[in-house]
């Protein structure tokens, strides 16, 4: 009897939920059903599926946003950037592990510490000072996200080292280990799942960051979001051009969603939770 | 010890360089140069607390951070609450709790400009259809008013952020004792009263986490301000973020706009400190 009931109540959880669920594709489905359509056929429904699938939209987009040329500065941009990050951050992360003095932790209190200034306190300074020395562009786009990625990266190091015992450092030194081998061939492959986590925040980020890229790159160099703006802008009174531009630019997200799924929502989970 | 060292700040130089130059240098800059009247190359004269009193008196930056705090509120509120619903769906014996999840999420992983975009069809054409299908007036010309232009940033956030909202309570949920629960089903609590006295307490501590987290990146927006509503009719949708970029970038005020970035530094500082403050109180009662 009891049982019953609570199995009644799962399938009404499990109805809610589904209806949820397709409620928050729905603006995904009407992207796409009205990305073949003509203007014509959007003017005379929004809802329904196409009268004919008109593929000539994408083709148009895809030209017009120059689409390979983009997904490659994306594909550039965040992908040396990562690769820096994951670098440059985990050997300080390491270091500051490892290292007990004052000065350590002051150090470590400021990467922290400056995960409260937002962006738009420094962006103007920022922008301004790289002018000067001609650092607008996308290297000098790839030291800004170093600059502003590194602490919640290092942030997240630091607390995975406290996993790794430091026996492991003392034998590899008394081995003749240097300290650059002994973090490259021991510490770092034991820093891995981190790695990824790592990796996965900080690409979420960049990639769809507009505002940086904006105010560094010029328009040859744009990157997804940068060049996905420009194109919107002209075609405001043309949705199924528009639309199909903005499928195009979502799929690549959505491959890598389907493929690291669960690495994905892992990582945003200890990202957020710790 | 020379040597011990050595290493130690061989590590740490890149990051140390990175942070100095892209982050600590810019903002003590910044900081000085609000007090003046930089143009973005050269300062001419050190004007004290003139741009910060100027700021105080503008009425398109009072209106930016009056709609920034009621935007944030709201959705704060809304994100809590979508974000707990979803959470406690997904984390039921339910066959299709993964692919819910995955779909929930869905929308953080895709960039807030391109989904202002999308939202902003759905908004002008969809709604504008719905309106028309059943004698709405109030779905048409979404976007066009003040009011609806607020929800519809509202909407297309609670959307975009809520998965991420979701992933946090179910790292909470995940963790309460099964046994808890179990022993609440024998003492023959119903699921409600389970819901109120044995898992609202121990997720509780996921509220202030999330609470203050969603203040934070509500308070930040702009890219999702920009492609839904560009901050019109007339300005009046615009949040702080968008009012200190198009000071800067648009009218070239930079000094002045730079005043508007310190203290937009500060609200956020003082969010973030707040919370710090908590999560200590909380951890020294537990």
């Amino acid at each position: 009897m009891k049982r019953s009931r609570e199995k009644r109540n799962l399938r009404v959880i499990e109805i809610v939920g589904i209806v949820l669920g397709l409620l928050w594709i729905s603006p995904f489905y009407l992207m796409i059903v009205n990305a073949f359509k003509s203007k014509r056929d959007i003017f005379e429904g929004v809802l329904g599926l196409p009268q004919s699938l008109r593929l000539e939209n994408f083709v148009e987009a895809f030209v017009d946003l120059d689409f390979l040329k983009s997904l490659f500065n994306s594909v550039m941009i965040t992908g040396l950037s990562i690769l820096i990050l994951i670098l440059f951050s985990s050997m300080a992360g390491y270091a500051l592990a490892r290292n007990k003095s004052k000065i350590s932790s002051v150090i470590f209190f400021v990467f922290v510490g400056a995960m409260l200034i937002p962006f738009q306190s420094v962006m103007i300074p920022l922008i301004s000072l790289f002018g000067m020395v001609d650092m607008l562009h996308g290297g000098g786009l790839i030291f800004m996200y170093l600059g502003f990625g590194c602490s919640l990266s290092i942030f997240l190091y630091h607390g995975a080292m406290t996993g790794i015992p430091r026996t492991l450092d003392e034998a590899a030194i008394i081995d003749g280990a240097s300290r650059f081998q002994l973090f490259w061939y021991i510490i770092f492959p034991l820093l891995k799942p981190i790695s990824v986590t790592v990796g996965i925040l900080n690409t979420i980020w960049i990639w769809n960051d507009y505002l940086l890229p904006s105010l560094v790159l010029s328009e040859s160099s744009a990157t997804i979001p940068l060049k996905m703006f420009y194109f919107f802008g002209q075609y405001t009174r043309q949705w199924e051009l528009a639309l199909a531009g903005l499928t195009i630019a979502v799929i690549p997200v959505i491959i890598g969603y389907f493929f690291a799924q669960k690495q994905i929502i892992d990582g945003v989970s200890e990202g957020a939770v710790k | 010890m020379y040597n011990r060292s050595l290493w130690f700040w061989l590590f740490i130089t890149p990051v140390l360089l990175a942070l100095g130059i892209v982050v600590a240098f810019p903002f003590l800059y910044g900081f000085i140069f609000s007090f003046t009247d930089w143009n973005g190359l050269r300062v001419t004269e050190f004007t004290g607390f003139e741009n910060y009193r100027a700021l105080f008196q503008e009425s398109e930056f009072i209106n930016a951070l009056i709609f920034t705090i009621q935007f944030a509120v709201v959705t704060v509120l809304l994100l809590n609450a979508i974000g707990l619903g979803l959470a406690l769906i997904v984390t039921r014996k339910i066959k299709s709790n993964h692919l819910l999840r995955t779909i929930f999420f869905m929308p953080n992983l895709i960039g807030g400009l391109i989904l202002g975009f999308i939202w902003q069809f759905i908004f002008v054409s969809v709604f504008g259809d719905l309106g028309e299908m059943f004698h709405i007036e109030g779905m048409k010309g979404w976007l066009s008013t003040t009011r609806t232009g607020f929800w519809g940033l509202v909407i297309l956030t609670a959307w975009q952020m809520a998965g991420y909202i979701m992933i946090i309570y179910i790292a909470y949920l995940e963790n309460i004792p099964k046994d808890l629960i179990e022993a609440a089903k024998i003492d023959g609590a119903t699921s409600l009263q389970r819901f109120k006295n044995v898992t609202f307490p121990l997720v509780a501590p996921a509220f202030t986490v999330s609470m203050f987290l969603t203040l934070s990146m509500t308070f930040k927006i702009y890219d999702q301000n920009l492609s839904l509503t560009d901050g019109g009719p007339a300005n009046s949708t615009q949040m702080l973020a968008m009012d200190i970029v198009r000071t800067a970038f648009s009218d070239n005020e930079m000094a002045y706009a730079q005043a508007k970035a310190v203290i937009f530094f500060l609200i956020v500082a003082v969010i973030a400190l707040t919370q710090v403050y908590y999560n200590k109180k909380r951890e020294v009662e537990m």
